[in-house]
């Protein structure tokens, strides 16, 4: 085990309350909070817990976004990854567009793993990982919730529907993770300041020679349908007439 | 005109229901043609129920020893071979199609659409983002093919009484050796399958412990539910994985959802805002649930849970 990518994306924090723009245009971001996406941070304990269990791998975190993308990759270098690359962009870019990018990055860095959360708590598409395997004709594991490795392979516990899915994958593989995979540290203060002095390089998909796709267009963003406000019942009596009056059992 | 092709999922004896919600969210794009691919090692039962559902036009088996297991690097490159004839590709938006269609979409180089909760046209499609927060209208290239997978929650399953033709194909596709499948653990149950379940009782942190659990399951089995955990639960061990319900759990949509002890946050309302009544049992008064509830009861849940079982038996 040499290398690990580990590829995160900025995203509004999952405490935000999101809110959708009165002019459909998508939703409010001014003065919200942004954070690494919860699982993209899982991916990157995953890698540091690898690296620091004696493999001693270099960790290259990687992200796709706008400049100001480049806070997260520093928390990123904070929580002990050894260096970053941002792929600086001002435009939307789409789970194809994403993986092509991490393909260019794959090529250019031959990492042995490549980790990325399962899905982004922003767009929800869950896509990027599986894309960026098939792109690069490698193993994909996807919603690991374990992962043991050995001599040129993983075996990976999945969480799917009916439960847990063991599988082996040959090396280099993209894991995609889950949330019970391991619980993230806390970034240390000192760990901040040694974290600006790791290199972060940023560079753009023109010079990578990505071709973005333009595949998908967001054309309008609408609130969710709301719930009607409910009732409340004083005990359970109440509560098994109601739901007896419903039809309910 | 699409020409849909749905993969379907099935466990080599039963389709998955979830199928037959793919079907119904097809059919609503006027003109469509709908067909299934079933790919495993004997699919001659499955094929049968999957050309009984109304408004399939064929089924497509593709029978090969190495479609055991629905590893994603092994089915992508078949479909892949399937999907010419095709405008869309469909796959339900469980765990076996999330991994395996964008998988599809990448090597066809076509954008995927995920969680489709309904079809406006047939490039122009509505998802859910942000964990539910917000709706937003997609449109595609009309130039490429169109993956999604559907959110089976939004859709109801396609009735029986079609007879579709079955057609066996057999695809010169060579696949790869480097994802083995190793075995899979279930906790399977007599219980009603969360997913499809009119009715769910779910339990959160407040549980405590899975002997508390027991609670629950008694209650579920009077009224004929299945049970679902939230993921503070999960974590903590009280329940299994496959009962997590929420953003990253299951999407469901039963007739009637009792959450016992779950706070409501907004990862797990995700998971149950298609359900037609929602009940919450919290001691907590201002807990966010009780803003989605259509019926609240403030208490504590291990005095309420044995007077409940008791008084629904009467
Ligand atoms: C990326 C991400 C994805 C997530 N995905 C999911 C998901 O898919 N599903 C999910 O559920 N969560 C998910 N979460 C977690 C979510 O944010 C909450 O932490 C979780 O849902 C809380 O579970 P809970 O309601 O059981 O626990 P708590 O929030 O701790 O709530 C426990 C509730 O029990 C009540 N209570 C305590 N004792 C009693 C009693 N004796 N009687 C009655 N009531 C009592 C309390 O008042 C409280 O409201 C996700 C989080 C993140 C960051």
């Amino acid at each position: 085990m040499k290398k690990i990518m580990v590829c995160i994306k900025r995203v509004v924090d999952y405490n935000v309350r999101v809110r959708v723009k009165p002019d459909g245009s998508g939703v409010m971001l001014d003065g919200v909070k942004m954070s690494i996406n919860p699982f993209d941070e899982i991916a990157l304990e995953e890698a540091l817990r690898i690296k620091e269990r004696g493999t001693n791998a270099e960790v290259v975190v990687v992200s796709i976004g706008i400049a100001d993308t480049q806070q997260q990759l520093r928390t990123a270098l904070a929580m002990g990854a050894d260096r970053a690359i941002l792929v600086q962009t001002d435009q939307p870019v789409e789970p194809l567009s994403a993986a092509r990018t991490f393909l260019a990055l794959v090529n250019k860095e031959n990492p042995d793993l490549v980790f990325l959360g399962k899905q982004a708590i922003d767009d929800d598409a869950n896509q990027t990982g599986q894309m960026l395997a098939a792109l690069w004709g490698r193993p994909q594991a996807t919603y690991a919730s374990k992962l043991e490795l050995a001599e040129g392979k993983a075996t990976v516990t999945r969480e799917v529907d009916v439960g847990l899915e063991t599988i082996e994958v040959d090396l280099p593989a993209v894991i995609t993770v889950d949330l019970r995979l391991n619980e993230p540290r806390y970034v240390k203060l000192p760990d901040i300041m040694k974290a600006k002095k790791k290199p972060l390089d940023i560079t753009t998909f023109e010079a990578l020679g990505v071709n973005l796709v333009q595949g998908l267009k967001n054309v309008k963003t609408e609130p969710p349908p709301q719930r009607q406000k409910g009732i409340m019942v004083k005990d359970v009596a109440e509560l098994v007439g109601v739901l007896k009056q419903k039809g309910l059992i | 005109m699409a020409n849909i092709l749905i993969i379907g999922e099935h466990d080599g004896k039963t389709l998955n229901p979830a199928t037959l919600k793919c079907v119904t969210c097809a059919r609503t794009l006027a003109g469509a043609k709908v067909s299934i691919a079933l790919l495993g090692t004997d699919t001659a039962a499955v094929a049968a129920q999957a050309a009984a559902v109304q408004g399939v036009e064929k089924v497509l088996r593709i029978d090969r020893p190495e479609n055991q297991h629905p590893l994603a690097a092994s089915f992508a490159p078949q479909i892949v071979a399937l999907a010419a004839a095709y405008s869309h590709v469909f796959g339900p938006s469980t765990s076996f199609g999330k991994d395996l269609m964008p998988r599809v979409a990448a090597l066809l180089d076509a954008p995927q659409v995920s969680d489709l909760m309904s079809i406006d046209g047939a490039y122009r499609f509505r998802r859910p983002i942000y964990a539910g927060n917000a709706i937003v209208t997609v449109e595609a290239d009309p130039a490429r093919k169109l993956i999604a997978t559907v959110r089976v929650a939004s859709f109801e399953a396609a009735a029986g009484g079609g007879s579709a033709a079955i057609e066996s194909v057999s695809l010169e596709v060579a696949l790869p050796s480097h994802t083995r499948y190793v075995s899979v653990r279930s906790g399977a149950t007599d219980r009603p399958d969360l997913q499809t379940a009119s009715k769910v009782v779910s339990g959160g942190r407040a549980l405590g412990s899975a002997e508390n659990f027991k609670l629950l399951y008694s209650f579920a089995d009077k009224i004929g539910a299945a049970v679902g955990a939230s993921r503070a639960a999960v974590d903590a061990g009280y329940a299994r994985n496959e009962m997590q319900v929420g953003q990253t759990g299951k999407i469901i949509s039963p007739e009637m959802y009792i959450a016992i002890g779950i706070s409501g946050a907004i990862q797990h309302l995700t998971g149950i805002k298609d359900a037609r009544t929602i009940v919450a049992i919290n001691k907590d008064a201002e807990a966010p649930i009780f803003e989605v509830a259509d019926v609240g009861l403030v208490g504590d849940l291990f005095q309420i849970m044995p007077e409940l079982e008791r008084l629904v038996g009467n």
